[in-house]
């Protein structure tokens, strides 16, 4: 087991490293070099081409061979120093993503764990049931199809619009400050209902078809016909089948999580809900490079951290992984 | 499967048929769609702002006075055209390098797969953010491009997994013993057996090359110049059309979006019981 995540988790570093040095190569090597690009769009105020070109000459570290400016980057990078943000200038950019990551957070885990657990479960329900699954399958096919932000301005236009029920911009009322008062929770709370519900109901339809197919799946093979044979209850063959069915579907969160984090970033924006996504989208509206670039490494490293950890829970839930490695069997 | 099994089959399933119904009229429409629109240029100030959908805008005006079918079906153009090529880019990508990782084995599949994998954690939009943005000048055929080059890790992997299993079968063998050579084995005994699977496949890619696209129009770094259907919904967001409640202009263009993937998925499904005998529901 030890040696099953030791070998995930060197995986993982590889990537982080790879993921860091993209993040250095792409405004460096980029066809048409974009720091050109971006000092040339000042060309018209001669005297402000100068600043902004000692500002990014020294920012960049442009003037160093290159590289000492790759070992400066990981330097800054371990100072926790991702640079000075253009669009919130002169605030720091890991202070800016810092602030944002917790509402990012508080719509996302929710929106994934409730979605997985309650997407499987009705999956499992519907599969071999004639009836019950002709009519569930095309409005799960809806949901995993629609694009997460989409399905957001629907929802934002139909309860927040037409009927009124929920706000449908901010993670609170303008007038209030953050506390931790009840009257601040609840207004938080009743901004974050629609947010978390688009980006819950689209995966879900995700979750769910994908388990349907798996039950199917289980259902056909021998160790299920041999318990039918044996004249075992259908509920009881239907556990079995689940626990079989549910390893598939873990490491199918892991492979959905890049698109799931990317569902959020876009959902924020429908909302404007003060997350990663939100500040992302005003990065690149601003060409903001050093809030993009910083966007872009903490989204790979909760990602990477995720992955671990749906890692470490596969190992708990799937004894044969366990044991494999072991030498058990 | 022979060919008249197949057609057998194919003719016969319900939710194939439903799907080419439905994404052969959606391809007629962005093909004759600029032809039959009143206006011609999308990005052309046609009208009042603020109109619903009627019969001088068939379904409505955006804030400027822009007609939306207009815009729609050259979005759809757009869409369908990074679908095609995207998809296909990675479709390609995804089937060579998988292919040869399965195949050959040895150190040369350790070095691919663990690539693989690394691009496989790596979030695709995150990446696509990151060269996007990057880019001052950014055409469709550039996008359609990053999302190939960015989308394959999935179909490596899987179609790596198919190699696997096919390349120590008997009848592999028996062509092996009977010293045929390397590539007739490949292109005579393996192939013919993944076609439907990468088929399959590039149904999903492009579905997936779409959302994509549509993502990172949504975020900003869609074509610098052209329309598509994420464009439409960033720039109904940015002006508030939701608030405003102009429906017509902010939930259209994601509801096409949604016709076509979900179409593309229930295609998959159909054709997944016409290739796999034990789905079909006879």
């Amino acid at each position: 087991m030890r040696k099953y995540l030791t070998k995930k988790a060197i995986i993982y570093l590889i990537t982080f490293f790879f993921a860091v040095t993209i993040d250095w190569v792409i405004p460096r090597f980029m066809p048409g070099n974009p720091i050109h690009f971006l000092i040339s769009r000042f060309a018209t105020l001669p005297e402000a081409v100068k600043v902004i070109q000692s500002y990014f000459t020294q920012a960049f570290g442009l003037d160093k061979p290159l590289h000492e400016q790759y070992l400066n980057f990981w330097r800054a990078l371990f100072r926790g120093d991702l640079g000075i943000s253009i669009y919130l200038y002169p605030q720091p950019v890991a202070k800016v993503i810092a602030r944002s990551l917790p509402y990012t957070l508080i719509v996302l885990l929710p929106a994934v764990l409730l979605s997985f657990a309650v997407g499987n479960r009705l999956g499992a329900f519907v599969a071999k049931k004639r009836k019950l699954d002709n009519f569930a399958l095309p409005i799960f096919y809806t949901l995993t199809a629609a694009p997460y932000f989409w399905f957001g301005i629907l929802l934002a236009w139909l309860l927040g619009v037409v009927f009124r029920l929920f706000p449908i911009a901010g993670a609170y009322s303008f007038a209030m400050t953050p506390s931790f008062s009840w009257r601040f929770i609840v207004n938080f709370l009743y901004h974050w209902v629609l947010p978390f519900s688009s980006l819950f109901l689209v995966m879900l339809g995700g979750w769910a078809i994908g388990m349907r197919n798996m039950i199917i799946y289980e259902l056909e093979a021998n160790y299920s016909r041999y318990l039918e044979s044996l004249g075992a209850s259908q509920s009881l063959i239907r556990r079995y089948a689940y626990r079989n069915a549910i390893l598939p579907q873990v490491t199918g969160l892991a492979i959905q999580l890049g698109t799931v984090v990317a569902g959020s970033l876009t959902t924020e924006i429908v909302f404007s809900y003060p997350g990663i996504g939100y500040i992302l989208m005003q990065g690149i509206l601003n060409q903001d490079y050093f809030l993009i670039q910083g966007c872009f490494l903490f989204i790979i490293l909760g990602v990477l951290i995720a992955n671990f950890l749906i890692d470490i829970f596969y190992v708990i839930i799937d004894p044969r992984i366990r044991k494999s490695y072991t030498g058990e069997v | 499967m022979t060919r008249k099994e197949f057609a057998y089959f194919f003719l016969r399933n319900k939710k194939v048929i439903f799907a080419m119904c439905v994404l052969g009229f959606l391809t007629f429409l962005a093909v004759v769609g600029p032809y039959i629109s009143p206006y011609k240029d999308p990005l052309a100030f046609v009208g009042l702002g603020y109109q619903p959908p009627s019969k001088q805008h068939w379904l409505g005006t955006n804030t400027f006075g822009q007609d939306i079918f207009t815009q729609l079906v050259h979005g759809l153009r757009t869409s369908l055209f990074v679908g095609l090529v995207g998809g296909s880019l990675a479709t390609v990508i995804g089937l060579l390098i998988g292919f040869v990782a399965g195949y050959r084995g040895g150190w040369i599949d350790e070095l691919l797969m663990m690539f693989t994998n690394i691009l496989m954690v790596i979030p695709t939009l995150a990446l696509l953010i990151i060269i996007a943005a990057y880019l001052p000048y950014r055409g469709i055929f550039i996008q359609s491009l990053i999302i190939g080059f960015t989308a394959w890790p999935w179909t490596a992997r899987a179609v790596r997994a198919q190699a696997l299993s096919l390349k120590t079968r008997e009848f592999v063998d028996l062509a092996r013993i009977t010293a045929r050579r390397p590539l007739k084995i490949i292109f005579g005994e393996i192939m013919p057996n993944m076609m439907s699977y990468v088929f399959m496949v590039f149904i999903l890619q492009f579905g997936g090359a779409i959302l994509a696209a549509t993502g990172l129009d949504f975020i900003g770094l869609g074509p610098t110049r052209g329309m598509s259907l994420g464009i439409m919904l960033q720039q109904a967001t940015l002006w508030n059309a939701i608030q405003l409640g102009m429906w017509w202009w902010a939930i259209t263009p994601g509801a096409v979006i949604t016709l076509i993937v979900a179409t593309l998925y229930i295609m998959n499904t159909g054709l997944d019981e016409i290739f796999n005998p034990k789905l079909r529901e006879m």
